[in-house]
This record gives structure tokens, sequence and C-alpha cells, in this order.
């Protein structure tokens, strides 16, 4: 039976960002990553650019990468429970890996909505490279595609359906697209430009049931009306990949729940990236945040913290963000947007309706910016939540011109 | 790992004039249109003040990290982050990523762009008229030195903060090991050159003279190596104490003779390692456990004496005075003093501050060497009898001596009289330097050669 001193199941952002971070203070003890599934490591946000066909199906890393960190890498190697009584994770095919440390960055799998008649019908999904090439296949056969759920993944693959041809329709239920990344009036300018490009967007839609029909399926919304296609996507957002857990006495809400240091309630077994439940910014509360820039922070603590690296920072607590491209415009989101009372709320938007801009500051200190076509640096940004600056005699530039007055912020504080 | 170049902004040479910019879009594209620009000059908060964003190609780059493409990746010859526009999809990513604004999207072109120090040879810091873009290249030298053996013992105990340690490991790194060394009673020693328990501290010929006798029995082994025709370099790495005061007679008998001998001191203006005694290198005004104050004492009565210059007046082989804020000036000295103890007595004053007996914080070490150079406190200069004497880090625009006071506890007590006379000091000893300066005698005699 193999054994290895830090055994991380994944091999995405927070993985490897992990690995490097152990590297960094443990220059001996083995490093073993196991991948799902038999390929080099690769990022679940490049698909949507895979089924395009703009990315030809990009590797994160390669094999000398990880010898050059004298890490082993098993790939097709699904770890099927852990045993965390006997530090031994148990393989699907068979077999066990001892490890002495244990890091679950096992990701996330797409959600599959409990709609009546949906588990007997042919659909996509798009996690895996498997999944991607499936649905690239599918394009150009494709006329009549309807895609369940405005998130990122789902609005990438409406837009590569619309430009390989088909009449694409997105349903969501909530009465906007990109409900956790944008608010109405941002999400009405995403949405119109997916309506100008011919996607019929409908909001505030539940489907009621799927059924199978001549060429795919049927779906019957919540109104009464039905809507055919012929390839249906479903992009309802993520469950955390927490089924190797089961029984392991590691705690679970709606994802592993870690501390600070990425740390599980048993003792030598962290979690970082999508499978994670870690503190929220600013809040006790532990939240789901699965996106990269976070994978890539968690993947970093969990790393030192294994390693017992005395220059750990803990973790500062998520922070909602990302950055969106569709039909050739940017939208970038950084921090919360909800209103408080000790709120103070800038809104811009542009005449020809392309541009849009929103600043929330809570205290004088920066909460959350949001933006259509509009240059700002979505990292600084960050930072300035981060380290709560007060922004004191820079705000009303700041709000004038917020790339250039973070940039000089960045720049006398951190530089 | 290694060290790589990489452009530094001085924010207080900045003039805001966008010279800098101008240069990037002209090197870096087709329309110069100052949107390309992959450096930005931002006004600061206060007037005329003037900020950078740009990529700082950093070591732990969480860009490369975020990018999903693998579009980014550091070059480990270069150091460079370089931008892979084949794999690049256009995500963002990798904007979210950059705390610095580093790598921003350009609308015009359509994609990200960032600095790629245009191979090595900037154009921005070449436009830059002011001096507040450079390009350094001191990361070579530590290549260089990190290639060279280390030739102490791990675990060298020292004070924390002290930089001692990097002299002491630097220097014999590049002397190597063909060396007899001497570590006479000091903080050098004492940091465990000469070793504990019977084990040496070092991987090569060590010993522990006499305060009294150090750069005498250096001269003994020297003749010897040299009748035995083998080529070593006698080194003896002193404090100050032991170098000026009581180890100055053999100090100044073997210079005289020119033995061919590298005699560095490394000066932290007392007797530190034994409790802070006062030393003939301590500063006027300057508190010691041996010139305490109190109401009628107020810290040392007298000058430190300058021992380069004494070193000078022996006519030296070559005699250079550096500082640990300035490693890139000491090693290019420190190859000049190798050179020259084939020819002669060969001198090197280190100006090394002390975070325990100076009073300040063991982070500051830098900063306050840095500042005792900026003020003129110390002047760093190298001498040999072809060349003269001349300045190799001139302070044209010194700070004003009160920022160095300010930093150390050893000088908190000083009285406006007091500060005034270190300023006197400093006047005659910068204008003493000056006329030395002004040229070397028209044929000189060759160095002090030892009678071997």
């Amino acid at each position: 039976m193999r054994q290895t001193h830090y055994l991380i199941v994944g091999a995405s952002h927070a993985a490897l960002s992990a690995l490097e971070a152990i590297r960094m203070a443990d220059a001996e003890n083995d490093i073993t990553l196991v991948c799902r599934d038999d390929a080099l490591p690769y990022s679940p946000t490049l698909l949507p650019y895979v089924v395009s066909g703009r990315s030809k199906a990009a590797f994160l890393r390669d094999e000398a990468w990880f010898a050059a960190r004298r890490a082993n890498y098993l790939r097709g190697c699904e770890v099927a429970r852990i045993d965390a009584a006997n530090g031994l994770a148990r393989l699907a095919g068979g077999g066990a890996i001892g490890y002495r440390k244990l890091l679950v960055a096992s990701g996330a799998t797409p959600a599959r909505p409990a709609i009546p008649g949906l588990a007997d019908v042919r659909y996509h999904v798009l996690r895996t490279m498997d999944d991607a090439a499936a649905l690239r296949e599918a394009l150009p056969c494709t006329k009549r595609a309807v895609v369940l759920g405005a998130g990122l993944i789902g609005m990438h693959a409406a837009e590569n359906l619309a430009h390989a041809g088909a009449a694409v329709t997105i349903l969501e239920r909530e009465p906007q697209v990109l409900p956790a990344y944008f608010d109405a009036t941002a999400a009405g300018l995403i949405a119109s430009a997916f309506a100008q490009a011919g996607v019929e967007v409908r909001t505030g839609c539940g489907v009621e049931r799927v059924e199978a029909a001549a060429g795919g399926c049927a779906l019957t919304l919540g109104d009464g009306s039905r809507v055919p296609a012929d390839l249906l996507l479903v992009g309802t957002g993520v469950v955390p990949a927490t089924g190797l857990l089961e029984g392991s006495g590691v705690a679970i809400d709606r994802g592993v729940l870690v501390d600070d240091c990425m740390h599980t309630n048993v003792a030598n077994i962290w979690a970082a990236g999508d499978v994670a439940q870690a503190r929220g910014f600013g809040t006790q509360a532990k939240m789901l945040n699965g996106i990269v820039p976070c994978a890539v922070e968690q993947g970093r603590v969990a790393g030192m913290s294994m390693s017992e690296d005395p220059g750990i920072r803990p973790f500062p607590g998520g922070v909602r963000l990302n950055a969106y491209t569709f039909f050739g415009n940017r939208a970038l989101s950084v921090g919360t947007a909800e209103e408080g009372e000790d709120c103070e709320v800038v809104t811009r938007i542009a005449q020809d309706a392309r541009r849009y801009l929103k600043i929330v500051l809570r205290d004088g200190r920066l909460a959350g910016i949001f933006g259509i076509n509009v240059g700002f640096d979505p990292g600084i940004m960050w930072e300035l939540i981060l380290r709560r600056i007060e922004l004191g005699e820079a705000k009303a530039r700041f709000l004038d011109d917020p790339q250039t007055t973070a940039r000089a912020l960045m720049s006398k504080r951190w530089r | 790992m290694s060290g790589y170049n990489t452009i530094a902004f001085d924010a207080g040479r900045c003039t805001g004039c966008g010279e800098c910019m101008d240069a990037c879009v002209q090197a870096k594209s087709e329309d110069g249109d100052l949107a390309h620009s992959r450096i930005r000059i931002v006004a600061g908060e206060a007037p005329d003040t003037w900020e950078l964003a740009m990529c700082r190609q950093c070591g732990d780059p969480r860009c490369v990290q975020e990018c999903p493409a693998a579009a980014l990746a550091k070059n480990a010859e270069s150091g460079v982050i370089d931008w892979n526009a084949e794999t690049c999809v256009g995500c963002l990513l990798c904007t979210v990523g950059c705390t610095y604004g580093g790598i921003v999207w350009d609308e015009s072109a359509r994609h990200v762009i960032k600095c790629d120090t245009c191979g090595g040879d900037p154009a921005c810091v070449k436009a830059c008229g002011e001096g507040a873009l450079k390009y350094l290249t001191t990361s070579r030298i530590y290549n260089e030195f990190g290639d060279l053996e280390d030739l102490f013992v791990p675990g060298l105990a020292g004070c924390q903060g002290c930089n001692t340690e990097l002299l002491m490991r630097h220097t014999l790194r590049r002397v190597g090991p063909e060396v007899v060394l001497a570590t006479p009673p000091g903080c050098v020693p004492g940091m465990g050159s000469v070793g504990y328990n019977g084990l040496t501290g070092s991987k090569v010929p060590v010993f522990h003279p006499l305060l009294t006798n150090t750069a005498s029995m250096l001269t003994g082994i020297k003749r010897h190596y040299q009748r035995q025709g083998r080529d070593i370099v006698a080194l003896a790495l002193a404090g100050d104490g032991g170098a000026a005061d009581v180890g100055f007679q053999s100090l100044s008998g073997a210079a005289e003779r020119g033995e061919q001998i590298l005699f560095v001191v490394i000066d932290n203006e007392g007797y530190m390692n034994t409790g802070m005694q006062r030393s003939g290198c301590t500063p006027y005004g300057a508190w010691t456990s041996t010139t305490p104050v109190g109401r009628e004492a107020h810290g040392k009565r007298q000058d430190a004496k300058n021992l380069p210059l004494i070193m000078v007046a022996h006519r030296c082989a070559y005699v250079a005075t550096a500082s640990t804020a300035f490693m890139e000036d000491y090693y290019a000295k420190l190859e000049r003093a190798i050179e020259a103890t084939h020819r002669g007595f060969s001198y090197l004053h280190v100006y090394s501050p002390c975070t325990t007996g100076w009073r300040f914080p063991a982070q500051k070490n830098i900063e306050v060497a840095r500042k005792a150079v900026e003020s003129n406190f110390v002047m760093l200069w190298e001498y040999t009898p072809e060349e003269g004497l001349h300045l190799t880090r001139p302070a044209d625009d010194p700070r004003p001596i009160e920022e160095y006071l300010e930093a150390q506890g050893k000088y908190r007590h000083l009285d406006a009289d007091q500060i005034a006379h270190i300023r006197r000091h400093i006047d005659e000893n910068v204008e003493l330097i000056r006329n030395l300066c002004a040229r070397p005698a028209a044929s000189p005699l060759p160095a002090r050669t030892a009678l071997t």
C-alpha cells in the first residue's frame, strides 16, 4: 500500500496552490495528489472556452512541474471514502493510500435539481473535461437549446450555443440573471446583451416538469407554457463533493466546515476550494464561495497550515468576486452589493446603457464595487476591502475615478 | 530560487511627467495610445506626489495561480511573468488575482497587457530623466554569491537583526577555501566562528588570537605559506574595538610593513558583545555602558577616531569603507581588496549597526545603516596609492542628521548643543574627505611590500 506524508485529493486551483505552499516550507516529505480524471490538472473555469473552441484543453501544469516539486501525481484515481481513524484514503478501484495529513480539495459536482422527470431525460452539465467534449460535440447539430440556470456556467454555455447557431432559451428561477454577483440593474444590462444576440432570457420562471419528446425533451414552466429542446443544459449551480467524507467524522454543513486555517474538526484533515465552507469576510457565518481566487487563497492557507509554516497568515474570509465576459463585454464584481443603512451607494449608468458602475461604501470603506465595461482593477479593490482601508479624504476622488484613486492608494500602502 | 533583475520606483523622485508611459507605448504599441501603457503613473493623495501601478513580476505570483488556461507563467530564467497570447482566453481572472494593478484589460487591443521588462532593457527606465525608475541588476551578485560555497557552519548565533552573519558568510564565500581566518575576541567569535564544544565553526582553518596580536599572528602565518609557495588569503574578521584600540599596535605595524593580509573591521562602534562598552570608534554623544547618561554624564565626551583614514596614512595597498546597507558597493570593494593582498596590506572598514547596543528594533538595521550613509554620518570611499581617495557613494543631498540620530535609542538623550557638535563634526569630516579626494600624487610610489 502506498504511504504518503501529504495526500491531496483533487488537482485544480486549491490543490495546486496548497502543493506550492507546502513545498515552500517542507522540501522533504512526500506529497501525493490524486485526480479523479485520467488527465493532467485542469480548471473547470476553462470549460466554457473549451466548448467554444477558444481554448484547446489547456492543462494547468505538466508532469515536469510535479517532478520539479517532487510530488506524485496519480491520475484516474478516485477516492471513494476517507477512513479517518486509520489515516487511509480508500480508492474506488480498490486499494488504499495511507496519509499523515490530508487535504480535501475535491471540488464540487453539478447540482441536479429535483424537477420531476429530469432524471429520465438526457441532459448536459459542464464540470469536467468529458462534459465539455460532449457539449462541444453536440453543438453543430443543436437547433433548439434550453439552459437551465443563469449562473456563470449557464450564461457562458448559452453564449457558446448561440454562437454555434442554436436558438437558445435561458430559464432562471430568480428574478434576474447572475444573482450571486450582480444587482438587478447590472443583471438587466447583461440580459439585454443576450437578448440582442437573439437569446431568450426568461427570469422568475420555475420549471414544473420535464418530459422526453421527439428529438429531445420538453419543459413545462410554472406559468404552464411548454418549451421544447433538442439540447438541455443544467447549470443550476454546484454542490461540494463531500461524498468521500461520509462517516469519517469530518463535520459537514453544505460544504466541509473549516476554520481560518482550513482545518476541519479532525486533527489531520484540511479542506480548501469549492468543497470547503469557510468564514465569510467580516462575519462569523461560514459560506460556500466557489470561485478560483478563493480556491487559490484557501489552498495556500491550507498548505501553510499543513506544513506548519510559521509565516502563515490565516484566511481573511471569503469575499464574493468574479470577472465575467459576455459578447465582448466585461463585467466585474467585487464584494457585497447589500445596501444597509450605514451604506453609501453610488450608481452610474452610461447613456448607451453599455456601461454601469456601482460602488457601495460602508463606514467610509469600500464594501463592494461592480462594473460593466468600466475599467478598474478588481485585485486592488479586493485588497482595499480586506485591509479595511478608510478612504478618508480620498473618498470623493474614489467615487469619481475609482481606478486611478485605488491605484494611488495601493501604491502608497502596499507597494 | 534565484534573484532577478527588477524595475524599481522611487516615488520621491517622480515628477509625473509621463515620459515613461510614452516610452512604453512607443515600444509596445502601434498607435502610441497611452491606454496601451504597461506602466501607469497616477496622482498620489497629496498634491504633486505620484504613484505607480505596474507588474511586480512577483516571486509567488497569484495571477499565475488563478489563470485557468495556463496562459501565465513565471519564467525561471528571466523572472518575468510571461503572458501567452495563444492560450489566454480573456477571462480576466488574472486581474482579480493581482493586487498591484499589474495586469489589465486593454480595450482596444482586446486582451490583457502587462510589463515584460522589454526583455531586460526596459524603455520606461531609459526615458526617466528623474531617476525615479531604475533597473536593478543587483540580483546577479546574490545569485553569484549563492553559488559559492558557504564556509561557516549553519546556525551562527547572532543577536536578532544583526547583519554581521551576512558579512561573515559572504566575505568568506568570496575569499574561498584557500584561507586562514583569524577572528579576535568580539562579536564574530561570539557568534560561533571558532566553534563550540571542540568543533570548529567554519570549514576552513580558523583561530582565535588575542585582541592585541591578530595582525602579528596573521603575518607569521602568511609568511609561512609564502615560503611554502602556497597562495592563501590571510584574513581577519575583527571588531572595531580590537582594531582601533587594544589591537592597533599590531595592526599598524603589519600595515607599515606592507604584510599581505586582508584585514576586515566590522565597526559597530563599541565592544558590543561584552556588554556594550565604549571603544575608540564610539561616536561623540553615544550612550554605552561606560559612557552612561545621568545628571552629570551625557554619553561619550570624545569624537570617534577615524580608523580608515589612519589606515590611509599607512599607504596600504587598498583601504575602503563600506556599509551593510550597500552590499553591492561592499562586494565591489571586497573584490579589489582580495586582489590588493597580492601587493600589500588590504583594509576594509564596514559600518554595521548593532541592534542590541544601539537600541533600535531588530527590523530597522538596514534602515539605520542606510541613514548613516545618506546623512554623511559615515562616508563610503576607497583608496589606493595609485588612484588616491574617491567617494563611491556620495550623499549629494544629505538627510538631516536628526533622522539618523532619532532612529536609535543610544542618542535619545542628546540636547541641542550635542546635536550641533555632531553636525559640526560631520561637516568637518566631509570637508576633510572632500579635500583628500582631490587628486592622487602625479607619480606615486608603489604600495609598501613586505620583505619576506
